[in-house]
């Protein structure tokens, strides 16, 4: 909310510096976000009379101009302008002067003439008719009356200003207009307010209430609607202070009526609007909501369809305005008009706002209507509007007017105490202190020992409880004087992380420390994305209102953002890396969303570079499932996703349950994300390895007999896999085997074509006694025969 | 007979100077003091010895045959020395050379920041609620006391799926899950990701915040303060001030916007701070009543304490990180730079 303080002091007497009223507003709450010193950059241009006006010796559409510039002297000017006359008093931009646009004037010969300076005109000097009658002029600004010479133009054109743009929080509509700010600057200085006037006298023996007739169907989204008629309109520019005041806040001048109405909106914060009479068919005015597929074409020439969800004016036959958000071409103010019908209402802010961002159609009124305007203030700015009709004698004022309401809101108290107030602060504040603070802000206050009863000012919806008083006394009294305690009166709690958050924990840790780098990446993708890593998206949540195609989709899997990522990196030369996330996807159990949807936490890894293969990757996966899923039976079975390596990924398997996938990446899917490198990459179930987790340790105590190893080398089939024979190994092991591992695999010369060579160590242990020879030569029998048998492994 | 027993010890003496090395010196002791060595020969010889003798040759032969002993220990002894002395100068390594290193990690920053947060306030009592990231307009908005006409809803701000499904824009539903869980006190801290409409240099479309909530009997405004205080000590440095100045949310009453001592220019006024010395961190306040009352909490017994703050924002400001995109490009020269410290 822009706050001219010259402005502000037509309301409240200032006499602090403009640094010192801003640090006062910001400790009560409002936030100065910019101030800026309006006609700053002028600078060096004085009123000066021209004295005399001669040819230029060497150019035909210049001037020599003697003028007298008071202190300055009497200057000789080059000029080209054509409306400047002997005698009059002009702006003169001296030598060194700064324009309004910031452009530096310096003194020089022209055509080799010596010129002093420049004669301004009015958009040399940032003002246009609005602010100074003449100023518009395609030519040198005249100035209209007898100015000292050599006065400096900010004085003379009062240009000079301290604009504060003001935050205002969404509690705060009652601050978004002149005087609400005002109110709260008088109350933070502990200065009177000083309203503006309201009264008015009805001079034309017109009654509202017999000439139109205003009806309101549609309370629940217009609350309050006052009219009220004036006659012999006579329309005509408005005074230059009333122009002065809109210019300064970005508002066009159009007629003295349509001037009131913007001054109202931007001096009380409630929009009105004026009807021409005449174009009201049948003398009457409806508030309801519009027709399916009705027309209305507003003030700036645009056309509208609207439905039942946008409220209308109309007249016995039409649409005349769009309520709350513009006017209609058909019944605007215009030179014939002779009697307005004036409205001053407050619409629901919900429907303005929908209404205003359906049909895209903003302003002045419709951005304030939704932020909120209270209930009492159509009648202040109805008042408002019909005291400056009568001071800018504009028009005649009926007698009685029409407010429409369904039922008027009572006056709110609240009973507290203030120990109520003080318990929400944590501090004591002096209770005469609290009640003179309520006093300033227009609460009336009466205090009964403890027992205070206060009475909240009509505009001041926001206010419904005692943390609300709280605030009002703290945001005045000052936020310094809370002292920092560190729940005092509170009980004492454990906190702490609970075992699943504890073992994230964990399993970052052990990432980081094999090598990997975190990263956090969007939980949105593109749609095409899936179909690139052939995912189902059958189930995939859109998001409504997307910001982008790439981020339009939830996503339901981890790997297309973890590869994204590695070819980021690769693009830029970062050559060798580690990469995890830990994050969820969101899968709906059915479309449309009816109830909120799964989210399941995953776990994406990815390796690249020199040194990583299949195996890298897959070793970390076997440490982290040994680690964090202890005793857990964990196969890896044949991958068929479209994404993988046909040949080197597998599956992650527990029992039943699959626990997620890895290997290299397709290297097809690879050349589409324009990657030649190979990738490594893993998705793993997070959701259901933590189903796995464990605390529980159970110690196994260590024999106290020597365990006994035996290698064998078995030939086998190359196409048969370790795991196949690690299986055939630990089922007919015996209950002696303690430990297979695998130790060398071999192909070459020894080796038949076709067949590779394993080569196993058995390590045996008993305990409770030392094993024999026999025993031991038993075992590793039954192991070659199983391996023979199911596996047409032969020993070497 | 003497002479005997001397020639063999000068014998020694030379063949022993000439060994240069542990084997054969090895050879060579078995060579004379062996079980057929050539000082066993002469004991055997004894017998050609006259009897009145014997005992003087049995003592020579026994002198030397200690002193021979001595020589060849002291001899290998430096031999030993001396051979490693060569392994060791032959397994020099160049010390300078660069060392084999384990590959190194690190969580992301936003991790690290994530994680000194909870560690601040586990240590008051805290404990840690995740909410879902996709969650109703209820707990988003309705029990938060932002009514259906609220600005704070509209489509620009807020992602939807339906008209009341949808991502959570902030982590306050934290708040209302917890509180509806029936159990008193409350002390949690609710971290998340959160999600809106805006992409700049400054607002991505997916951010962090981390929501802290304490409901109890006598909970204040200075209690919050205390909070807050030994929190940003935690973050940022030990002399970090906090400053509360007025604000307005929905779900608070009063709501405070808490600002920070400049962490760069420590409130003297930088670029960062603009010129103010302090900087905007967080929002807070005292819970609504309408809020307790909602979750089923009485707010005539028990009073709360609500602040959300931005992960991003903290983090950005701690490391001077000026864009936030960076930190969800997963660039590894980015993310390195956050190892472990």
């Amino acid at each position: 909310m822009k706050l001219p303080l010259s402005w502000l002091k037509d309301y409240v007497d200032i006499d602090c510096t403009a640094e010192e009223l801003e640090s006062r507003l910001f400790s009560c709450g409002f936030e100065v976000e910019e101030k800026i010193i309006v006609g700053g950059k002028t600078d060096r241009i004085v009123c000066c009379k021209i004295l005399s006006i001669e040819k230029h010796p060497n150019a035909d559409r210049l001037s020599v101009v003697k003028a007298d510039a008071g202190k300055f002297g009497i200057l000789q000017i080059i000029t080209s302008a054509t409306n400047i006359f002997t005698g009059a008093l002009v702006p003169v931009a001296l030598d060194g002067a700064t324009l309004a646009n910031g452009e530096t004037i310096r003194a020089g010969k022209i055509r080799g003439v010596e010129s002093a300076g420049m004669f301004c005109s009015g958009e040399e000097l940032g003002i246009t008719d609005d602010w100074y009658e003449g100023a518009s002029v395609n030519g040198i600004l005249i100035l209209s009356e007898d100015y000292p010479l050599g006065e400096d133009m900010k004085k003379i054109l009062e240009t000079e200003d301290v604009m504060f743009d003001i935050n205002v929080t969404a509690n705060r509509p009652d601050c978004q207009s002149i005087l609400g700010l005002a109110r709260e600057v008088a109350a933070a200085l502990g200065k009177p307010l000083k309203m503006p006037d309201l009264t008015y006298a009805c001079n034309n023996g017109v009654s509202t209430k017999n000439t139109i007739k205003v009806t309101d169907s549609a309370f629940e989204l217009c609350p309050r609607y006052i009219s009220h008629l004036i006659t012999n309109v006579k329309l005509a520019k408005s005074p230059q202070w009333m122009r002065r005041r809109l210019a300064s806040m970005g508002l066009r001048s159009i007629n003295n009526i349509v001037d009131i109405t913007n001054f109202v909106l931007l001096e009380i914060g409630q929009p009105m609007h004026a009807f021409d009479l005449n174009d009201l068919g049948g003398k009457e005015i409806n508030i309801r909501r519009a027709k399916p597929n009705e027309k209305i074409i507003t003030l700036d020439n645009k056309e509208f369809t609207l439905n039942e969800n946008n409220l209308v004016i109309c007249d016995a036959f039409k649409p005349v305005a769009l309520a709350g958000v513009m006017g209609g071409l058909n019944s605007e103010i215009k030179e014939s008009t002779v009697a307005v019908a004036f409205e001053s209402a407050k619409f629901a802010r919900d429907s303005i706002r929908k209404t205003s961002r359906t049909l895209g159609q903003r302003s002045d009124s419709s951005a304030r209507y939704e932020k909120g305007v209270d209930f009492y203030s159509p009648e202040i700015g109805m008042a408002r509007a019909l005291h400056l009709v009568q001071e800018l004698k504009c028009a005649d004022i009926a007698c009685d007017e029409y407010d429409l309401m369904e039922t008027r809101p009572s006056e709110k108290v609240i009973e507290t105490t203030l120990k109520d107030i003080n318990g929400v602060l944590g501090i004591e504040v002096p209770s005469d202190v609290s009640v003179q603070i309520l006093e300033r802000l227009n609460f009336k206050v009466r205090l009964n020992g403890e027992k205070l009863s206060v009475t909240v000012p009509l505009y001041r919806e926001d206010v419904e409880d005692y943390p609300d008083i709280a605030e009002e006394i703290i945001r005045e009294y000052g936020y310094s004087h809370i002292k920092p305690t560190l729940l005092a009166t509170s009980s004492i709690t454990n906190g702490g992380r609970d075992f699943l958050q504890r073992k994230s924990e964990a399993i970052k840790t052990f990432l980081v420390g094999c090598g990997f780098n975190e990263i956090i990446t969007y939980s949105f993708v593109s749609e095409k994305e899936f179909g690139q890593f052939g995912l189902k998206c059958d189930n995939a949540i859109k998001i409504l209102n997307p910001i982008s195609e790439d981020m339009a989709v939830m996503r339901c899997s981890l790997l297309p953002s973890a590869v994204r990522a590695v070819c980021y990196n690769l693009n830029r030369k970062n050559e060798n890396g580690r990469l995890f996330e830990l994050a969820k996807v969101y899968i709906a159990d059915s479309l449309p969303l009816k109830a909120l949807p799964a989210e399941k936490e995953r776990l994406s890894l990815a390796v690249f570079g020199d040194g990583e293969d299949f195996f890298t990757l897959k070793g970390v996966i076997e440490t982290l499932l040994e680690e964090f899923c202890f005793g857990k039976e964990i196969e890896y079975a044949v991958c068929s996703r479209e994404c993988m390596h046909p040949t080197r990924s597998a599956e992650i398997v527990c029992g039943e349950e699959v626990l997620g996938y890895f290997g290299q990446l397709n290297p097809a899917l690879m050349e589409e994300l324009g990657c030649e490198k190979p990738v490594y990459a893993a998705e793993l179930y997070y959701d259901r390895l933590q189903a796995f987790f464990s605390d529980k340790i159970v110690y196994k105590p260590i024999s106290k007999y020597p365990s006994v190893e035996r290698d064998i080398a078995v030939v086998v089939d190359e196409t048969v896999p370790c795991g196949v024979l690690m299986s055939c190994v630990k089922e007919a092991g015996g209950k002696f085997l303690e430990k297979v591992s695998l130790f060398d695999v071999y192909t070459g010369s020894g080796v038949e074509k076709g067949k590779k060579s394993m080569a196993f160590r058995l390590v045996f242990v008993s305990y409770d006694r030392t094993l024999n020879v026999e025993e031991i030569e038993k075992a590793v029998n039954n192991i070659l025969s199983n391996l023979k048998e199911k596996a047409g492994a032969v020993l070497r | 007979m003497a002479s005997k027993t001397e020639e063999l010890r000068q014998r020694v003496l030379s063949e022993i100077e000439g060994v240069r090395s542990v084997k054969a010196l090895s050879e060579l002791k078995v060579a004379y003091l062996g079980k057929n060595g050539a000082i066993k020969a002469l004991l055997r010889g004894m017998k050609d010895i006259p009897a009145e003798n014997r005992a003087e040759f049995g003592k020579a032969v026994n002198e030397l045959s200690d002193d021979v002993s001595a020589l060849f220990e002291q001899k290998e002894a430096a031999l030993k020395k001396k051979e490693l002395q060569e392994k060791f100068a032959s397994q020099a390594v160049d010390i300078t050379l660069p060392g084999k290193r384990p590959l190194s990690g690190g969580l992301h920053p936003l991790t690290i920041v994530k994680n000194k947060i909870i560690d601040a306030f586990i240590g008051m009592g805290f404990e840690i609620f995740e909410g879902p990231e996709i969650d109703s307009d209820y707990y988003c908005f309705q029990a938060l006391n932002i009514p259906k006409d609220h600005p704070a809803r509209d489509m620009q701000d807020t992602f939807y799926f339906t008209d009341n499904i949808l991502l959570r824009p902030h982590t306050s539903p934290g708040q209302v899950r917890s509180m509806e869980k029936g159990k008193l006190p409350i002390k949690i801290l609710s971290p998340g990701r959160v999600y809106r409409a805006d992409d700049d240099a400054s607002h991505s479309p997916m951010f962090h915040q981390i929501e802290g909530l304490v409901v109890d009997k006598g909970v204040s405004l200075c209690d919050l303060k205390g909070l807050l205080d030994e929190f940003v000590r935690v973050i940022f440095d030990g002399d970090t001030e906090t400053r509360f100045r007025p604000s307005y949310f929905p779900f608070t009453e009063p709501s405070v916007e808490v600002d920070v001592t400049c962490c760069k220019c420590h409130g003297k006024g930088c670029g960062l701070c603009k010129g103010t010395g302090w900087i905007e961190i967080l929002g807070a306040g005292v819970v609504n009543k309408n809020v307790l009352k909602m979750s089923g909490i009485d707010p005539d017994i028990y009073s709360g304490l609500a602040f959300g703050l931005g992960i991003e924002r903290v983090t950005m400001i701690k490391y001077g990180i000026p864009d936030i995109r960076t930190l969800f490009e997963s660039n590894l020269k980015f993310l390195e730079q956050f190892d472990r410290r």
